[in-house]
């Protein structure tokens, strides 16, 4: 998270200089750096040894050589990494849009909508998903004579569950708001809205060559932070019936503990590769100009 | 690239219960420079923004050659525009910057990049094509952006406060540099500004607002010599206010009697308007004022000085002269005999008013 972190929350400087004790700051540095890494790498190292030692072999890496062949896995991790694709592209479609206009023409609703972009975070999983069934259940019952009944159908579709795209949309508001609305804070977005009006551009023009390039970071930490949601969302698939990856690895933990582990471990590096692509294609931009 | 005349009438814009503009009616001549001047909240800007398309007005309209624009969306308008803050785009260079509208336009790359070479040895900026904005100074950052402004050859060209984030010496420099530019290519311009100095340094016309209404609109000598109302006299340079006394076409002031300039008010107790410069000051031991203060300021030198009655004067006068004229001493004071504005007198018999400047 690091490439991203500036984006998305307030710059978390160094501690306060004390004045000719340097040295004990440094300490004091040091020891907060290796309690966290601690605490983040432990559990990994122990996780990664738990998949390469067999009580009875020894050092072995087969619980990773059995994770491709494995049944389920390229097609819940596919369905997963589509679903996050669609997530990123629906979400990021409805808010730029939508706060831009706010902060253009209507900048004392912005905490309307910054509320209304928060309320995913306040609103418990279990709820949420327990209203989507309630309504999926209903649907059916009353829409059976209508042409909306194959819609409601079509969007539980199990090898692409579109259902699943709108909840994640939902659950991804609000980190996608932050990272857009601190993005746009970072620049004079009317100023350049209307020296791009001046010069002749079109609405369309002015979002896709001036806000969006400039947006790059933003845009970028707000991807990420949509694909690592998708990637680990377990609580309405699951309840919905669905198997994308997170529930896959639940799934197969039952009957493989070692390999179900090492499936955590490969898509934990997967997500950093994923991250490593997001912010440098977001960096490159920025240190040019 | 001719100027285009603009015409305003009677627009009108209000936001919430503020307004904004409130009837304002003018005509800007092809090829002229009229400043926008007037304190913050005149009007002054929106009334740019209605040329721009930025703001739409509740009333009234925007004529360019005649033709109605109020309803012209902003990217259609033969309008360019500079920006109070750094307005270029931080993700282009300085020459796709001055291209961009070009490039709106799908004119030929080639095209695009000797017109934006053009553009940039126009400003004085020929080596700084490949320049980022974040490479170039706020003063450059204007230059670009009056490049970029001229790119489209608009028939009017908009100023919002260009040169307001500027230091002063770039301040001058850049502001003579726009009137030249402006002179060669005799393009219409709308300068807003609430720098008085500026306005009547480089503008052919100025144009004082307050409350959303036009206060007078002329050369600018004319605004300083003969200011149509007290609001624009203390707006526009400094002034004095005396306590006089009307009778007749004259009004008495420190034992002078002059012609009075303008309307009178009905009482006959006046403040009388006076100019620091046209104030004369004499050493003399028995002189009737007292010199307070003196502020060098190079070429001139300002003075405070209290008559024994406790009505304070301030008085420029060249800078040679003052030496003989040390805080402490006494001074005779004479009015230049020209015509003076009066105004209702106000409710602090003493005081000095010192305009923004």
């Amino acid at each position: 998270m690091a490439a991203l972190t500036p984006t998305v929350l307030p710059d978390v400087s160094a501690p306060a200089h004390v004045p000719g004790r340097p040295r004990r700051v440094r300490v004091w540095r040091g020891v907060v750096l290796v309690v966290a890494a601690l605490y983040f790498l432990a559990p990994l190292l122990a996780s990664f040894i738990f998949t390469v030692n067999d009580p009875t072999q020894g050092f072995t890496l087969d619980a990773y050589g059995e994770i491709f062949p494995a049944d389920g896995f390229a097609q819940s991790l596919l369905l997963s990494l589509g679903l996050a694709v669609a997530t990123i592209v629906v979400v990021l479609a409805l808010t730029l849009p939508a706060m831009l206009a706010v902060r253009l023409s209507a900048p004392r609703l912005r905490p309307v909508m910054e509320v209304v972009c928060t309320l995913p975070l306040v609103v418990p999983p279990i709820t949420f998903v327990a209203g989507i069934s309630t309504v999926l259940r209903w649907g059916p019952d009353y829409l059976a004579t209508t042409p909306f009944y194959q819609t409601v159908m079509a969007i539980q579709n199990p090898s692409f569950p579109v259902v699943l795209v709108i909840a994640d949309v939902v659950l991804a508001l609000p980190f996608v708001y932050r990272a857009l609305d601190s993005g746009l804070g970072a620049m004079d977005v009317r100023t350049l809205v209307e020296a791009a009006r001046n010069c002749g551009a079109s609405w369309p023009h002015v979002v896709f060559r001036v806000i969006i390039p400039n947006l790059k970071s933003g845009l970028a930490s707000a991807s990420f932070l949509t694909l690592a949601l998708v990637l680990g969302e377990y609580t309405v698939a699951r309840l919905l019936g669905f198997q994308p990856f997170s529930v896959w690895i639940v799934t197969v933990s039952g009957a493989n503990a070692a390999m179900s582990v090492a499936v955590s471990i490969f898509s934990l590096l997967l997500t950093w590769l994923l991250l490593l692509i997001l912010s440098t294609v977001g960096t490159r931009q920025r240190s040019g100009p | 690239m001719n100027g285009a005349r603009v015409e305003f009438r009677g627009l009108r814009r209000t936001f919430g219960t503020a307004v904004a503009l409130d009837g304002l009616d003018l005509t800007v001549e092809p090829g002229e420079l009229i400043a926008l001047l007037g304190p913050s909240g005149c009007g002054k800007t929106t009334a740019l923004r209605c040329v721009a398309g930025f703001e739409r007005p509740d009333a009234g309209a925007v004529l360019v050659d005649g033709d109605d624009i109020t309803r012209v969306p902003a990217n259609r308008r033969d309008a360019g525009m500079v920006f109070q803050s750094y307005s270029l785009f931080p993700n282009l260079n300085a020459r796709d910057n001055v291209a961009f509208g070009m490039r709106v336009r799908k004119a030929p790359a080639a095209k695009r990049h000797a017109r934006a070479a053009e553009l940039l040895e126009l400003v004085g900026l020929p080596t700084h094509g490949d320049r980022y904005p974040h490479q170039l100074s706020g003063g450059q950052q204007q230059r670009v952006a009056l490049a970029r402004a001229l790119a489209l050859e608009p028939r009017v060209l908009l100023l919002d406060e260009p040169l307001s984030a500027l230091d002063a010496k770039v301040r001058v420099t850049l502001r003579e540099e726009i009137r030249r530019l402006q002179l060669s290519l005799g393009i219409t311009t709308i300068f807003v500004t609430h720098d008085q100095e500026e306005a009547l340094s480089i503008a052919d016309h100025v144009a004082v607002l307050k409350e959303g209404r036009l206060e007078q609109s002329g050369p600018p000598a004319e605004i300083y010599d003969r200011p149509a109302t007290p609001f624009v006299a203390e707006f526009v340079g400094t002034m004095n206010h005396l306590p006089g006394r009307l009778s007749g076409d004259e009004v008495e002031v420190i034992g002078q009697r002059l012609p009075v300039q303008g309307h009178t008010p009905g009482a006959t107790d006046v403040d009388v308007l006076v100019r620091p410069e046209t104030v004369l000051v004499t050493p003399a031991e028995d002189g009737e004022a007292l010199v307070v203060t003196s502020s060098f300021r190079g070429s001139s030198v300002r003075l405070l000085l209290r008559l024994d009655d406790g009505t304070e004067i301030l008085a420029d006068l060249p800078g040679h002269d003052a030496t003989r004229l040390a805080p402490g001493g006494r001074a005779g004071i004479r009015l230049v005999e020209r015509p003076v504005l009066v105004a209702p007198r106000t409710a602090a018999p003493v005081e000095v008013l010192t305009a923004a400047e």
